[in-house]
């Protein structure tokens, strides 16, 4: 992909404290990488470098004390420009919100510099998050560094794309349909989605707020799971943030996968499937039960109804969330003449075209008359849909399937038609409306050279357990393919 | 079509948002599309289906939602307006509302 290392985790912990290089020149040289390369992958929409060289030399000065660093010392993070961040503009990739100034810090964002990490600035999305490749914000698309003609995926596709360029060590998606697995596949990096409320959302701007969830990007199983390490934990400024205890993701990582009881549904590799994916993922799936997993063929039987229901769902709670538009206390406002006027314009101009679908549709589903027979009945189903998980459950310890249909498509490929974009994220919604956690990671390339995503999806707060399996399978070299 | 013009423009309207003929042409016709899809749902029996009103298991979910009643400060004035299109400390400011 690129002549420079690949940094991990591990490999800036090395470096610094060997005092191979200092974060200060490790600073200088993630930005440098940006200045090369993000004209073209377009990942990056703002970048911090005071608040990056403020904290690379606080590193600094640990390292030379002597003192404990912490599990992030140094470490180039990104972060997905839904997610607040103080005195740095986030704009949601939309015109509405575009100097916006957030006045703190999502705790996300926090906990992550607490942990010694530095923030090199904000990346790029498809607007307020709404999109499965990136074309829908309004500071242009990101280009896949895998194959610049290809989409990333999306939404977050920003974060992805630096990642997997070199960009950064880790950066931060939100998920709420597939946006942090879906992207994480086509760019060919692991990508966790957490439990709903196992990361708190203070500071996240809301989509859909019973289904999104913050989680984290990064080359390998071993730095995702430090991450959420950093990342979970209860928060007295988020009420929906479990309490509960969050165990140590990292020294479970090495524990044997042998007898895993793996559920394969039979409902994921069915019709509408690349036939290179279709192949990777079940070459996957025998190396997992070389690892020695016991394979479980499983039945989700409402998956067919999870896109009505999850584009219901979503754009019902959206249409609320993004009331808040409305050119008073931030963002774009267009003149008018009454404050009704001046409203609709400002939201008219201020938002796309696919934030205007969905609101529309939100709202048409939200409104008297459709309520029960669109909204209603799609939390009804949504019950159904977490029942056959809760259910296969019991069966297996963990589910695995492809985590996108078809790997990265060219950009411009499937604009015109939006309800063609939403089945695409056939294989990822079901798992955010059942709330449970997913990760995607790399299982090879088609002959195109494009990278496949395998998902691994597991019970409510067991991450550790999901972490295990994709860094075993990682390990045992599902990365090379 | 299961939707209609009349109600794309109500719908426009209860949510704030100024359309051009061309976006109520396309939005008719792409909701219209979205719409018929999403009746699969009636293929379902969902009379004794509780809707899913939490995500969380209530083991998660439950021990104490509230937090202490605690006194903490407030965003300065100054700071909040600062993003704000229109302002004077310590007001927002749009158009006149009340005709007098």
């Amino acid at each position: 992909m690129s002549a420079h290392p690949v940094w991990t985790v591990e490999s800036v912990r090395r470096a610094l404290t060997e005092k191979k290089i200092s974060a200060r020149e490790l600073t200088d040289e993630f930005f440098r990488r940006i200045g090369n390369r993000n004209p073209e992958l377009n990942a990056y929409l703002a970048l911090s470098p005071e608040r990056a060289y403020a904290q690379a030399d606080r590193i600094d000065r640990q390292i030379a004390r002597g003192a404990p660093l912490p599990l992030l010392a140094g470490v180039p993070v990104a972060i997905k420009d839904v997610i607040s961040t103080a005195g740095i503009v986030t704009t949601c990739g939309s015109r509405i919100l575009q100097n916006y100034l957030p006045p703190y810090d999502a705790t996300a964002v926090t906990r992550l510099e607490q942990a010694g990490a530095i923030l090199l600035g904000k990346t790029n999305c498809d607007e307020f998050a709404m999109g499965s490749s990136n074309e829908n914000s309004a500071y242009g698309p990101v280009r896949n560094p895998v194959a610049p003609d290809r989409v990333p995926g999306g939404s977050s596709g920003g974060s992805a794309a630096a990642v997997a360029a070199g960009l950064a060590v880790i950066a931060l998606g939100t998920d709420t349909g597939g946006s942090i697995r879906q992207p994480g596949a086509l760019c060919g990096i692991p990508a966790l989605m957490p439990t709903y409320g196992r990361v708190s959302r203070y500071g996240l701007i809301a989509f859909a707020s019973s289904l999104d969830r913050i989680g984290p990007f990064g080359h390998t199983v071993a730095d995702v799971a430090t991450a959420l390490a950093v990342l979970a934990g209860e928060d007295p400024n988020d009420s929906t943030c479990a309490k509960t205890p969050v165990p140590d993701y990292t020294a479970e990582l090495n524990t044997p996968v042998q007898k895993m009881r793996l559920g394969i549904p039979k409902e994921y590799l069915g019709a509408g499937i690349d036939p290179a994916v279709r192949q990777r993922v079940e070459e996957a799936i025998q190396q997992l039960e070389k690892l020695g997993c016991t394979i479980v063929n499983i039945s989700l039987p409402h998956t067919d109804y999870a896109i009505a229901t999850y584009y219901l769902v979503a754009t019902a709670e959206a249409s609320s969330n993004l009331a808040r538009y409305d050119g008073v206390r931030f963002g774009f406002r267009a003149p008018g003449e009454t404050l009704t006027e001046m409203y609709r314009r400002t939201r008219g101009q201020g938002f796309g075209p696919e934030v205007k679908r969905r609101i529309m549709l939100g709202t048409y589903a939200l409104s008297a008359g459709y309520y029960e027979a669109y909204y209603l009945r799609a939390q009804k189903v949504r019950s159904l849909i977490a029942r056959d998980f809760a259910e296969a459950f019991r069966q297996v310890d963990l589910i695995v399937t492809p985590t996108s249909p078809v790997p990265a498509f060219r950009l411009g490929e499937r604009t015109s038609d939006p309800l063609q974009m939403y089945l695409s994220d056939i294989y990822t919604v079901t798992g955010s409306l059942a709330g449970i956690p997913g990760i995607s990671v790399p299982c090879g390339t088609t002959p195109e050279g494009l990278p496949v995503g395998l998902q691994i999806l597991g019970p409510h707060f067991e991450e550790a357990r999901v972490l295990r399996l994709a860094h075993a399978f990682e390990q045992a070299g599902g990365f090379a393919g | 079509m299961s939707i209609r013009r009349e109600d794309v423009l109500r719908v426009a309207e209860l949510a704030h948002l100024e359309l051009s003929e061309q976006e109520v042409q396309l939005y008719l016709q792409q909701l219209d599309s979205i719409l018929r899809y999403v009746e699969k749902l009636n293929e379902l029996d969902i009379e004794a289906v509780e809707p899913m009103a939490q995500v969380l298991t209530p083991s998660a979910a439950e021990s104490d939602p509230m937090r202490e009643d605690l006194p903490c400060p407030n965003l300065a004035g100054e700071h909040v307006l600062r993003n704000a299109p229109e302002a004077r400390l310590p007001y927002f400011r749009v158009p006149k509302v009340i005709e007098r």
